[in-house]
């Protein structure tokens, strides 16, 4: 059954993150064979338009505002219902980040839907569309389907692939005017921390600190290896509990829950509430002291020694292949 | 201030999960309040304790659900209800939920309305946001810090890693993230006093909502537990051959990198 879907293109630094090409992706498999409607919000995203496309979109809709340059549900809202109002689409499809998270079930809301978060991957069974999602931070999976009204999924990054980019493909990008008004929360400033450089929740290398870390400083050479891979540095609930860094680190149970390529825990014992939050990654590595440790039932690979010299060795190593790629 | 906190009961965090019958298996675990959840009771009671006013703690649950409410009032709310489902509804999801406290609270006059940002079970996030929406008052999500000033009220966003800052005022609606407080324990005198405080139990009636206007709008067909994963292979010999061979496995075998 051919369906039309709209998909929300996120901007991050001037540029659409990877979790918005993978949604597109969502939405063509959603569509099946409908239309695919990118919608890209913001002060100045109209160019950004043919990127969506080239993923795999048939056309796009820019909002552009001043008053849109910075997220806020309300402004957002208000220019994605001026959409779904010319649109009328049967589906939409968000990527389950910080905005995702906390615009879309707003939007479900107003259109008086059904939501199913946090979707790793969807498929055509029995006739019917089925999400995929993780329960209990991922100890367990759930199968859903929509029983009534429109299909509304925010997708998990890194779970679903992106389409091939395609330069030669060609669609309308056009813009709606929307008057945004009456905003009701104002960001009056923006602190970057930890995360300089790449996102925690999309990163493809995660390498992540325990107690082992024994300090603050102790993440230096963490740091410094995730650097070199492009990676995020996480940390567990111990470090964070211990104050060698700041909570927005946490993986587990409680904090954010990673599906990278490969995740490299340093003194991380692997208590089953950390387990929760990182054991989908594809590759596991675990870097502890102690062998029996509990995180070494899980990893892939492990070597049993201190981090505080594993690490820097590593960060070496792979010097040589990033060099060489 | 009018204040009301959003809680659920949940898993302990610290629980293995186990399907039988094509279900979760709650023989024998241990329930807790959503860890997310405490945050917001112990910024409730803080909230009230600085600026007067009472802390309502409210939860769609089942008559277990009590244990967890009678928690939060030792902790220190003043009052909870229980709004129970279990005869009326099989199933439910966000947007049930959401439906059924907005119902709840629509007529409360809440000044500020506290819940964790997502609950550890479900790990949807939904139901905040969407009690905010359809009592038409703004919100904001994963808040690592408020201060309220009046009607005025500045609070501190996690954003993926980042901080904003946002100015908004009452009423209002704010999901809890980590960092926000260090709840309390109950304390004994706590516990004693929490047997004597109010916690009324309310079905779908008491709030003139049948079944039919909060039937959910999406189904669990199936939950499965993923594949256990294999021990994998614990590297021996020199400490500088294991990174060696390490970084080669990853690049050639695994080929992530």
């Amino acid at each position: 059954m051919a369906r039309k879907i709209v998909v929300l293109g996120e901007v991050r630094d001037g540029a659409l993150r990877n979790v918005s090409f993978e949604a597109v992706a969502a939405a063509k498999a959603a569509a099946e064979g409908g239309e695919v409607v990118g919608i890209l919000i913001g002060d100045s995203v109209h160019a950004l338009g043919a990127d969506l496309i080239h993923y795999g979109a048939d056309r796009v809709v820019t909002v552009e505002s001043d008053k849109l340059n910075q997220y806020t549900s309300d402004g957002y809202s208000q220019a994605l219902m001026a959409v779904i109002d010319a649109e009328k689409p049967e589906g939409l499809v968000f990527g389950h980040t910080s905005l995702g998270k906390d615009l879309a079930p707003k939007i479900a809301a107003k259109l008086d839907s059904g939501l199913i978060s946090d979707v790793t991957s969807l498929e055509q069974a029995g006739g019917n569309l089925v999400f995929t999602r993780p329960i209990y931070s991922g100890k367990a999976f759930e199968k859903k389907i929509v029983t009534d009204g429109l299909i509304f999924a925010t997708i998990r990054p890194n779970n679903i692939s992106p389409l091939d980019k395609d330069e030669t493909r060609t669609g309308e990008v056009s813009s709606l005017s929307v008057d945004v008004k009456d905003l009701r929360t104002i960001i009056k400033e923006v602190v970057r921390k930890a995360t300089e450089g790449v996102d925690l929740s999309e990163a493809k290398v995660v390498i992540a600190g325990g107690r082992g870390v024994k300090s603050e400083e102790g993440f230096e050479p963490l740091k410094e290896l995730a650097t070199l891979l492009n990676g995020a540095v996480g940390a567990s609930r111990g470090a964070c509990d211990a104050d060698y860094c700041d909570y927005s680190l946490q993986i587990g149970q409680t904090g954010k829950v990673v599906t990278p390529d490969l995740y490299i825990a340093c003194g991380i014992s692997g208590a089953i509430q950390h387990l929760a939050g990182m054991s989908n990654s594809k590759v596991i590595v675990a870097i502890n002291k102690d062998p029996e440790a509990n995180i070494f039932k899980v990893a892939d690979y492990g070597i049993v020694g201190d981090l505080f010299e594993v690490v820097p060795m590593l960060t070496e190593e792979f010097k040589k292949i990033v060099v060489n790629a | 201030m009018n204040i009301y906190v959003l809680m659920k009961r949940t898993f302990d965090t610290e629980e293995k999960i186990t399907i039988s019958g094509g279900q979760i298996n709650e023989d024998g675990a241990e329930f807790i309040i959503n860890p997310y959840d405490e945050y917001a009771i112990e910024e409730a009671i803080q909230v009230r304790d600085a600026q007067g006013g009472e802390v309502t703690v409210v939860s769609v649950g089942t008559e277990e659900t009590e244990k967890q409410l009678r928690t939060a009032l030792a902790m220190g709310a003043d009052k909870a209800v229980l709004i129970n489902t279990e005869d009326d509804l099989d199933y439910g999801d966000q947007f049930t939920t959401a439906k059924i406290l907005s119902e709840f609270l629509k007529d409360k006059e809440a000044d500020l309305i506290i819940a964790g940002n997502v609950a550890i079970d479900g790990g949807s996030g939904q139901v905040g946001p969407r009690v905010a929406e359809l009592l038409n008052i703004p919100y904001v999500t994963t808040i690592t810090k408020l201060e309220i000033d009046g009607s005025n009220v500045t609070v501190v966003r996690d954003v993926e890693g980042d901080s904003e800052v946002i100015e908004t005022t009452l009423p209002l609606l704010v999901t809890a993230q980590q960092g926000l407080n260090e709840p309390r324990y109950p304390s004994l005198p706590g516990i004693m006093k929490a047997k004597k405080k109010p916690l009324d139990e309310l079905e779908l009636d008491d709030l003139d909502l049948d079944e039919d206007d909060v039937e959910a709008k999406t189904k669990t067909i199936e939950i499965y537990l993923p594949p256990q994963k294999e021990a994998g292979k614990v590297l021996e010999g020199e400490l500088a051959d294991q990174v060696k061979e390490l970084v080669n496995l990853l690049h050639t075998e695994a080929k992530v990198i």
